[in-house]
């Protein structure tokens, strides 16, 4: 019950910055987090099994802090934001999803035509 | 800002332990949010409200198992961020092997040191009795005109019958027994009690029963009661259940004025194993009950020891005030002895009595000295820290540079604030558990080699209430120097740029602190050395001090009791008759034991368990009724006895067996009391004494010897008369006492077994212990004395050596943080020899501070250790100057290696390393 486990990341380990990226425009609720990766195209999907538990991650890492507010329509909602060191973790996740994209092409590359 | 940023790294770490419920509740209510969203969404596409429910709660998926995740995201940030941590930790401390160790060592000492020494304070000053409300024990005693005097069996008597303050009372003795049981005959220790004594203490058999009422009373037909210890009990009987109930037979003194009694003892109850009695070395084997008959009883015996339980609520003081009112009750109400002081005398007397604490009297002697301990160890222990603490900041100099460019690369100052308390955790932990090994080692050595007659010795163990004190003392000190230098980093002070030339100023800033913990270290240490110093006089003037006997090494002693059985007979004449052929049989016998050269016997030794006393009557000397003379020691002797202990004769002769067969009415007395008879010794020859209430008849002193340290060499020479033992129908000399013998061979198994068989030669029924020689018993009195010595000696060592260990830490410092300076002076053709002189004297300029400083501390620390001082002052110029020597000369060593290295730094090297 509630084992220390890491959660699992989404694919290729993009999840954190989906997340850090969305937050950096601005502060917003979880449902609004994944509305934001939902729509970005229907290649991305993130099901909330796998976001709230990356979200409270990053808190817990001090990545983003969060705080009780009030949605549109009223209703009570956990909004997350941003910390400095959140907003320095993104050059990092930019830099590793760069590399690996490199590494990918390398892989495929006698396979172009 | 920084603050905040820890405050929520805390909090988050703390979270998975300790808001759990938080978290599920808040995870619960964001799903439910996201939830409802969902079903909006769904409604606005025109799905039903119902059908959207019960959709959107399908796509969202079990929301429990959600929950668990969030819960495990957090626990598992906590956990790793530790591990990372510790691991972390760990490197930076194997990577710096040196540092580690030093620290780590250095709070090991102090760790281990403190916890020995405090567990031994603990269990011997501060642990209650092992009594049901020990605090309701006191002792008894009672002081006069005369000094002090002990209690009588009609006082005892009195106080329980008329007593309003007391909850129970009793007298108590020691002796030794004869177990004559299954044909070896064995000496056991017995403890005599009257009525109340075990009662008080409240400890009850394990097996069987107190004595009872009548077993306290007047004598009886039948077995007298006995109660075993536990200990004999398993060494006698095999701890056999059986043994209740069981005869044996034994033979049992009661004092100089009674026959021992002799016949069959019948077990009636059996100790438990942790019973104590008191701080009595040995711990008695057997109980047997003090028979008193009001009806034969008599003032004038002061013999015993008492003590009382306080009825609940009363005070000691309470206590005092009710047995002085009974006191003159008590002068009315008895008859006096024949031949004793008068009534009037002994109310001149002005008796009044004593109610201590029985705690404080058992330790009252050792508190000084166990407090003076203490002090001195948490001296090193603070010493420790310092050096602890001037190691850490010597090593977050060094990483200063890292630092820096760690904070440039983006590391936040809390991360590395967190990092160093994270290390100083793990070095706290290595040395507290080193030092908790070391305690424990400690503990078994101080029990060994403490000395005996230390109170409560048995006790003394690890408790654990000292352990954790001392953990976290240490603990908190290591965080505390550890934390000030991660707040420093945290707080942004002290953060030089890159590749800067490195700051003179804040380097200068730096080392007042650690040269002021340097200062701190050597007057402390400085005040542990005059302290053993003192302590080393000391002992030298006490080994200087004239015991009375001559190489003690070369006399062995061997207890013995010889069965009353074997000389009981009604005529007096006749006792005494067989009693002293029997005696010369035993020494002639021992006599031809090859390599014995003289053999002595005599009731009490000195430096062993205390003799009797009494007042003295000397002939020619007047005393009114109202009076009493003045009280000495007396010792029950046979001829050969100076000789074999090596006293000197100062004039006359010793007592000899012609004199015995005459009567013995012949006395030796001390050269002190011959000095108060007259102004020569010689000229008190011929002088007549007697004991005040012994029969008619006085004995003449025939020989004066030099005075002997009969209590120890720490107590006062008493006044001594040495009588023949013999029997009179007042006065035995008792019949239990110990062979001194003299030979080369003393101490050795031989000797010991062939004394052994001569006296079973002539009769097979006498116990005898074989113990040691004179020289145990000399080492013994000085065995307080030698502990402390060791004790003070340790700790001011380790003191120094840790005081040594951070001047070079100090200096080694200053010479790698100026190596480029240096190695320009010497490139410009400053003299090595000139440069090593400027280190040097700076090492030792840092030491004189300290020594000047450590003085005043010093001083007073003297003044603490004077009670247990001997022939020196606590402002010895010797043991200061010494102590003073010691020191400079430590750190001078100290300094020189650093000074040297100095002035070989190579100035091609440092300048190309720029």
């Amino acid at each position: 019950m509630g084992r220390p486990q890491k959660p699992a990341k989404d694919g290729v380990g993009t999840l954190d910055l989906l997340i850090l990226s969305r937050l950096a425009k601005g502060s917003i609720h979880g449902y609004g987090i994944a509305d934001f990766i939902n729509g970005v195209s229907d290649a991305l999907h993130v099901d909330e099994g796998s976001l709230y538990p990356a979200l409270h991650r990053l808190e817990s890492q001090g990545l983003v802090q969060s705080e009780w507010g009030a949605s549109e329509n009223n209703r009570r909602a956990r909004f997350y934001k941003l910390t400095p060191r959140g907003r320095r973790q993104i050059t990092a996740e930019i830099s590793n999803w760069r590399s690996i994209v490199d590494a990918v092409n390398r892989a495929i590359e006698p396979l172009k035509s | 800002m920084i603050f905040k940023q820890w405050w929520l790294d805390i909090r988050a770490r703390l979270a998975a332990v300790f808001r759990r419920r938080e978290i599920y509740e808040r995870a619960d209510e964001e799903l439910q949010f996201h939830l409802a969203m969902m079903e909006q969404r769904l409604i606005e596409s025109g799905m039903s409200a119902n059908d959207a429910r019960v959709l959107a709660r399908r796509q969202l998926g079990n929301t429990t198992r959600i929950k668990e995740q969030t819960l495990g995201a957090w626990r598992y940030t906590f956990m790793d961020t530790l591990i990372r941590d510790l691991g972390y930790a760990v490197r930076m401390l194997r990577k710096n092997v040196s540092f580690s160790i030093t620290a780590v060592l250095t709070l090991a000492l102090g760790v281990g040191a403190t916890t020995a020494i405090f567990s031994v304070v603990y269990s011997v000053l501060i642990k209650p009795l092992p009594y049901p409300n020990p605090d309701e024990l006191v002792r008894i005693r009672h002081s006069d005109i005369n000094g002090e005097r002990a209690s009588s069996e009609t006082m005892y008597l009195t106080y329980r019958d008329e007593n309003r303050t007391l909850a129970s009372i009793g007298l108590w003795h020691e002796t030794s027994a004869t177990l004559t049981d299954g044909g070896k005959p064995e000496l056991v220790r017995a403890l005599r009690v009257t009525d109340g004594t075990l009662q008080a203490l409240g400890v009850q058999p394990i097996r069987g029963r107190w004595f009872t009422n009548e077993e306290y009373g007047p004598a009886s037909e039948g077995a007298e009661p006995v109660i075993l210890s536990n200990a004999f009990w398993q060494r006698r009987f095999g701890g056999d259940e059986t043994a209740l109930g069981r005869a044996v037979s034994m033979e049992v003194p009661r004092g100089a004025r009674a026959r021992p009694l002799a016949g069959q003892w019948r077990v009636v109850g059996i100790m438990p194993p942790d019973f104590r009695f008191l701080d009595r070395t040995p711990q008695p084997d057997v109980i047997v009950a003090m028979r008193l008959d009001p009806a034969e009883e008599r003032i004038n015996s002061f013999s015993y020891d008492a003590l009382a339980r306080l009825a609940p609520g009363v005070t000691a003081a309470e206590a005092r005030a009710d047995l002085e009112r009974i006191l003159p009750i008590w002068l009315d109400a008895w008859p006096i002895a024949p031949g004793g002081s008068t009534k009037e005398a002994i109310a001149n007397w002005r008796i009044t009595p004593i109610v201590h604490p029985l705690k404080d009297d058992l330790v009252g002697g050792v508190a000084s000295t166990l407090w003076v301990l203490m002090s001195a160890i948490g001296a090193v222990l603070l010493v420790a820290c310092a050096n602890i603490a001037n190691l850490m900041l010597v090593r977050a100099d060094a990483r200063r540079q890292e630092f820096a460019v760690r904070a440039a690369l983006g590391a936040a100052p809390a991360r590395i604030a967190r990092e160093l308390l994270v290390e100083s955790l793990v070095l706290g932990l290595a040395g507290s558990m080193l030092g908790l090994g070391l305690a424990y080692v400690g503990v078994h050595t101080l029990v060994a080699i403490g000395p005996s007659n230390l109170p409560r010795l048995e006790e003394i163990a690890v408790h654990p209430p000292v352990l954790a004190f001392t953990v976290a003392a240490s603990l908190v000190s290591t965080l505390l120097f550890g934390s000030i230098t991660a707040l420093k980093h945290a707080l942004h002070i002290d953060m030089p740029q890159i590749g800067s030339p490195r700051s003179s100023t804040a380097s200068r800033e730096r080392n007042a602190t650690r040269s002021a913990l340097v200062v701190v270290q050597v007057s402390l240490a400085l005040a542990l050395i005059v302290g053993a110093a003192l302590m080393i006089r000391t002992f030298q003037a006490l080994r200087n001090v004239d015991p009375g006997f001559s190489v003690p090494a070369r006399i062995q002693t061997a207890g013995i009791s010889i069965p009353f059985t074997l000389v009981s007979d009604t005529d007096q004449v006749a006792r005494v008759a067989k009693m002293a052929s029997l005696q010369r049989e035993i020494l002639d016998t021992i006599a031809a034991v090859p390599g014995v050269a003289s053999v002595g016997f005599a009731n009490d030794l000195p430096m062993g368990s205390g003799s009797w006393n009494g007042p003295v009557l000397v002939e020619g000397k007047t005393i009114a009724a109202t009076e009493t003379p003045p009280s000495r020691r007396w010792n029950f002797i046979l001829p050969g006895y100076f000789d074999a202990m090596g006293t000197r004769m100062i004039a006359g002769r010793d007592i000899n067996w012609s004199d015995i067969e005459a009567g013995g009415r012949v006395a030796v007395i001390s050269e002190d009391f011959a000095r108060e008879l007259a102004t020569e010794p010689a000229a008190a020859l011929g002088r007549r004494i007697r004991l005040s209430f012994d029969q008619p008849g006085w004995d003449e002193v025939v020989g004066v010897v030099q005075r002997v340290h009969q209590d120890g060499l720490f107590e006062a020479v008493p006044s001594m008369v040495y009588w023949p033992l013999r029997t009179s129908n007042r006065l035995f000399g008792r019949l239990d006492g110990a062979f001194v013998i003299r030979s080369e061979r003393a101490g050795t198994a031989s000797l010991m077994n062939e004394v052994r068989q001569a006296v079973r030669s002539v009769n097979g029924t006498i116990p005898m212990t074989l113990e040691g020689t004179m020289k145990d018993l000399y080492a013994s009195s000085l065995a307080r004395t030698s502990f402390t010595l060791v004790m003070l000696a340790i700790a001011g060592v380790m003191a120094l050596v840790l005081g040594v260990i951070g001047i070079y830490g100090v200096l080694a410092y200053v010479v790698s943080q100026r190596t480029r300076e240096i190695g320009i002076r010497l490139a410009l053709g400053e003299g090595p020899e000139r440069l090593q002189r400027r280190f040097l004297l700076h090492g030792l300029a840092l030491s004189g501070v300290g020594a000047v400083v450590g003085l005043i501390g010093a001083m007073a620390f003297g003044r603490s250790l004077s009670s247990m001082l001997f022939g020196v002052g606590s402002l010895d110029p010797i043991a200061y100057i010494a102590a003073f020597g010691i020191t400079i000369s430590a750190a001078a060593l100290a300094s020189y290696l650093p000074a040297r290295r100095a002035a070989t730094i190579d100035p091609l090297e440092t300048l190309k390393g720029e």
